[in-house]
C-alpha cells in the first residue's frame, strides 16, 4: 500500500471488477432494482407467503391419531370437521366478538388521548407522553397479563373474577399503545389551520370532529384497528391466564398442536383467523382507507 | 404507499380463493379423519431401534423433560435437591424442561432436543410407537435390580418383553380443597361433579382431554348401569355420559388448570376452592400459606405410573443413562417420591424416606390399592377392557370432545 502512488485520480481511472460492476448496474436499472429488492422479496415470498402456503397445505393432511405422525394424503376432512362442528363456529364468533370489543374499547380510549397528545400538549409534553405510552411495551407480555390476573382475582384490587370480560379488559390494556400511536401520528399531520377554518366557518366541536377530524384521521384509525383486531384474534395466552374457563380460536390451535398432536387440524383452524383478517382487509380496502395510509 | 391497492387486490383475491376452497371442503370431504385403524396396544410393532450397548464417557450435560417436582435443584426449596448431587457425582449438567401435560411431553420429545423424559402411561406408548424413544438396556442401570418386580415389564413401559424405560414411581390424582371454605371435608368427587355443588364457580379441573377419564371413574361408582369397566375404554354411550357430566361440571368450573403455578395461585387467592390436583401442588400451596388439604376420594381416582425413557436420537445418551440410574437410586427415589407425593419404584427407598411411614401412606407395596387407581393410558379404538363387539373412542375423539366440553 505505501509504495504505490494511490491517488483518487489513479483509482478512478483503473477498471477494477468492482468499478465495472457498478458501471453495469448504473446502465441496467432493472437489474439494479431486482438485486435491491431480492432480499425483501425473498422474505415476503418464502418466509411469509410460503409459510401461509405451507399452513394451508398442512391443513389438507391428517395425523395418525396414536403417534401424531403426519400422513401426507390430501383430504378435506379437517375443514369438514371445522365447518360442521358447532363448537368451532361458536368459538370463532366469540373470538371475533372479543377482537371487535377490544378494538372498540381501544378506539374510544385512544382517540381522545391521541388528540390531546397531538393537538393540546406542548411539544415538550408531547415527547414525554409518547414515551409514557410506549413504556408499557417495555415490560413483558406475561408480566402484564399476570398482573391483571392478580388484580382481577377475587382477593385482588379489582376483584371482578376471571372470564371473557376479564380477557377483553386485559387485551384492551395490552394493545392500547398500538392504537394510540397510529392515531397520534395521523392527527399530528392534520394541520391546525383546518380546525381553525372549521371554527371560523361556525362549526362547533362535534361538527368539526365529524366533518374534519374524523375523515382525515380515519386511515390512521384503520391502521390502529388492524393492529388491535389481528393481535386480539390471535391471542391465546391472555385468555389462558385471565379467561377462566373460556377459550378462543388460538386455544383451539394450541390444544390441537400442544395436546392432540394434530398439526393438520390445527392448521385448518389457523386458516380461520387468516380468512377473517383477509375479509377485514378487503372491507377496509373498500373504504379507501388503505390508499391514504 | 402506492402499491397498497394492488397488494390489497391480491389479498382479496387470495381471500376469495380461500373462501371458495373452504366452501368446497364443507361438502367434498369423504369421512372423518379418525377413520384409519389405530394401532392397538398389543397390535402395534414399534420401529426397530437398538438400545445402548455400553456406557461411554459422560457428555457433560443432559436435557430432560419432566413433571413438576421430578427434578428439584433446590430453587423451589433449598432442602429439596437431588439434581445438584447428581451433577457433582456424574459430571452431567441437568437442563430441565417442565411439561404440564402428557401431550406436551410427547410434543417436546418429538422435537429431538431432549435426551430423557418422565413419561406417564398416556405418553409412553405413543412415544414408543412413534419411534421417539429407544429401548433401554437395563443392565447398564445398576439400580434397576432394586425396582419393585410389580412395576417391571408392564404394558406401559415395555413392548413384547423389551424394556423401554425404568419405572419412576406411581400415585393417584387427588382431590384438593380449601379447609376454611369447603366444610365438611369432602370424601367424594361429587363436590366437583354434582350440579348442586355449593361451590359453583370455584371448582377447578385439569385442562387435558385425559380428564374425561376422571368423569368416567366417577360414573363407574355413581352410574353402574353404564357398565364402565375401564375409564380409558369408553363406547359411544359411556363416552357421551362422561362428556355430559363434564359439560354439567363446566357450569361449576371457575377455571381449568394445566400450569401448576396457576392452580397454586388460584387456591391461595380463593378463586378455586376444590378440584383435582397432585400431592406436590398441595405441598407447594401449603408452603405458600394456603389452607388446603387433599384426599383420595372413595370412588377411586385416575393416577399415573411414570417411566423414565431415553430419546432414540439422544445427543447425550450416557448422561441420560446416568440420570435414569440416579433417579431410581434408593436415596434420590425416596426424595422425589416424598416431595411429589407418590409411591417410590425402588424397594430400598422405603427405608430412606424422611417420614418412615411414607411407603405405607402411599401404598408402595400394596398392589391391591393400585388396582383401584386407573393409570393414565392412551385411549384407542380397540377397547382396552377387552370388549370386541364395540369400538371405543380414541384419543383424537377425546380431544375433540374436550374442546366441545369447554365450549
Amino acid at each position: 500500500m505505501n509504495a504505490a502512488p494511490n491517488t483518487p485520480a489513479a483509482a478512478l481511472s483503473r477498471r477494477t471488477p468492482r468499478r465495472r460492476l457498478s458501471a453495469f448496474l448504473h446502465r441496467h436499472a432493472g437489474v439494479r432494482l431486482s438485486l435491491l429488492l431480492s432480499a425483501p422479496m425473498l422474505w415476503l415470498g418464502i418466509a411469509y407467503l410460503g409459510a401461509l402456503a405451507a399452513l394451508f397445505a398442512a391443513a389438507l393432511w391428517r395425523a395418525d391419531t396414536f403417534t401424531g405422525d403426519l400422513i401426507r394424503e390430501v383430504t378435506w376432512a379437517n375443514f369438514q370437521d371445522l365447518f360442521t362442528t358447532e363448537v368451532y363456529r361458536t368459538i370463532a364468533l366469540r373470538s371475533v366478538g372479543v377482537a371487535v370489543a377490544v378494538t372498540l374499547i381501544d378506539l374510544v380510549i385512544a382517540f381522545p388521548m391521541a388528540f390531546a397528545m397531538a393537538k393540546l400538549a406542548s411539544p415538550r409534553a408531547q415527547r414525554w407522553l409518547v414515551i409514557a405510552v410506549l413504556t408499557p411495551l417495555w415490560a413483558s407480555y406475561l408480566v402484564k397479563a399476570y398482573a391483571w390476573r392478580v388484580m382481577l382475582s377475587s382477593e385482588g384490587v379489582l376483584g371482578w373474577g376471571y372470564g371473557l370480560t376479564a380477557t377483553i379488559i386485559t387485551l384492551s390494556y395490552l394493545w392500547l399503545p398500538y392504537m394510540i400511536l397510529p392515531i397520534y401520528a395521523g392527527l399530528e399531520r392534520l394541520p391546525n389551520s383546518l380546525l381553525e377554518a372549521a371554527g371560523d366557518l361556525g362549526a362547533r366541536g362535534w361538527r368539526t370532529f365529524r366533518t374534519v377530524v374524523w375523515p382525515l384521521a380515519f386511515p390512521a384509525v384503520v391502521a390502529g384497528s388492524i393492529f388491535t383486531f389481528s393481535l386480539s384474534l390471535g391471542d391465546y395466552i391472555a385468555v389462558k391466564i385471565v379467561g377462566g374457563r373460556s377459550q378462543l380460536i388460538g386455544n383451539v390451535v394450541y390444544d390441537n398442536i400442544g395436546a392432540a398432536n394434530n398439526l393438520p387440524f390445527a392448521a385448518a383452524v389457523a386458516t380461520v383467523p387468516v380468512v377473517i383478517m383477509l375479509v377485514y382487509l378487503a372491507a377496509v380496502r373498500r373504504t379507501g382507507a388503505l390508499e391514504n395510509l | 404507499m402506492r402499491s397498497a391497492p394492488r397488494l390489497a387486490a391480491v389479498l382479496s383475491t387470495v381471500s376469495a380463493l380461500a373462501l371458495a376452497l373452504a366452501a368446497c371442503g364443507s361438502d367434498a370431504g369423504s369421512g372423518p379423519s379418525g377413520a384409519a385403524p389405530a394401532p392397538g396396544q398389543s397390535g402395534f410393532t414399534p420401529p426397530e431401534l437398538e438400545a445402548l450397548k455400553s456406557l461411554g464417557a459422560s457428555e457433560g450435560q443432559v436435557n430432560i423433560v419432566h413433571w413438576a417436582g421430578y427434578a428439584e435443584d433446590g430453587s423451589n426449596d433449598p432442602k429439596v435437591d437431588w439434581v445438584t448431587p447428581f451433577e457433582k457425582a456424574s459430571g452431567c449438567q441437568v437442563n430441565s424442561k417442565l411439561a404440564g401435560t402428557s401431550d406436551e411431553m410427547v410434543n417436546l420429545m418429538r422435537t429431538g432436543e431432549y435426551d430423557a423424559v418422565s413419561a406417564s402411561g398416556d405418553a409412553s406408548l405413543r412415544l414408543i410407537a412413534g419411534g421417539t424413544v429407544a429401548p433401554v438396556n437395563t443392565s447398564l442401570i445398576p439400580n434397576y435390580a432394586d425396582v419393585f418386580e410389580g412395576l417391571k415389564n408392564k404394558p406401559w413401559n415395555s413392548v413384547n418383553g423389551v424394556s423401554y424405560g425404568v419405572p419412576h414411581g406411581r400415585g393417584a390424582n387427588l382431590l384438593m380443597w380449601r379447609t376454611d371454605v369447603v366444610k365438611p371435608a369432602p370424601d367424594s368427587w361429587s363436590v366437583v361433579f354434582d350440579a348442586a355443588s355449593p361451590y359453583k364457580g370455584k371448582i377447578t379441573a385439569y385442562d387435558s382431554p385425559i380428564y374425561i377419564a376422571d368423569a368416567a371413574v366417577y360414573l363407574m361408582a355413581t352410574k353402574p348401569e353404564l357398565g364402565i369397566k375401564n375409564p380409558y375404554a369408553l363406547d359411544d354411550t359411556q363416552f357421551q355420559a362422561a362428556v355430559d357430566l363434564l359439560k354439567q361440571q363446566r357450569q361449576l368450573v371457575g377455571e381449568y388448570w394445566s400450569d401448576y403455578t396457576k392452580e397454586v395461585q388460584a387456591f391461595k387467592s380463593g378463586d378455586s376452592v376444590a378440584g383435582t390436583t397432585w400431592q406436590v401442588i398441595a405441598n407447594v400451596a401449603k408452603g405458600d400459606g394456603a389452607t388446603v388439604e387433599v384426599t383420595l376420594p372413595k370412588e377411586g381416582s385416575t393416577g399415573w405410573s411414570d417411566t423414565w425413557m431415553v430419546a432414540a436420537k439422544a445427543k447425550n445418551p450416557n448422561c441420560a443413562y446416568k440420570w435414569l440410574d440416579w433417579i431410581i437410586s434408593p436415596k434420590a427415589n425416596a426424595q422425589v417420591a416424598e416431595y411429589f407425593g407418590e409411591a417410590p419404584s425402588n424397594a430400598k427407598s422405603c427405608e430412606l424416606t424422611a417420614d418412615p411411614k411414607h411407603c405405607d401412606t402411599f401404598h408402595a407395596t400394596d398392589e391391591d390399592y393400585f388396582s383401584k387407581v386407573w393409570y393414565w393410558t392412551t385411549p384407542i379404538a380397540q377397547c382396552l377392557d377387552g370388549r370386541t363387539d364395540v369400538t371405543c373412542k380414541d384419543y383424537a375423539e377425546w380431544t375433540r370432545a374436550w374442546t366441545e366440553i369447554k365450549g
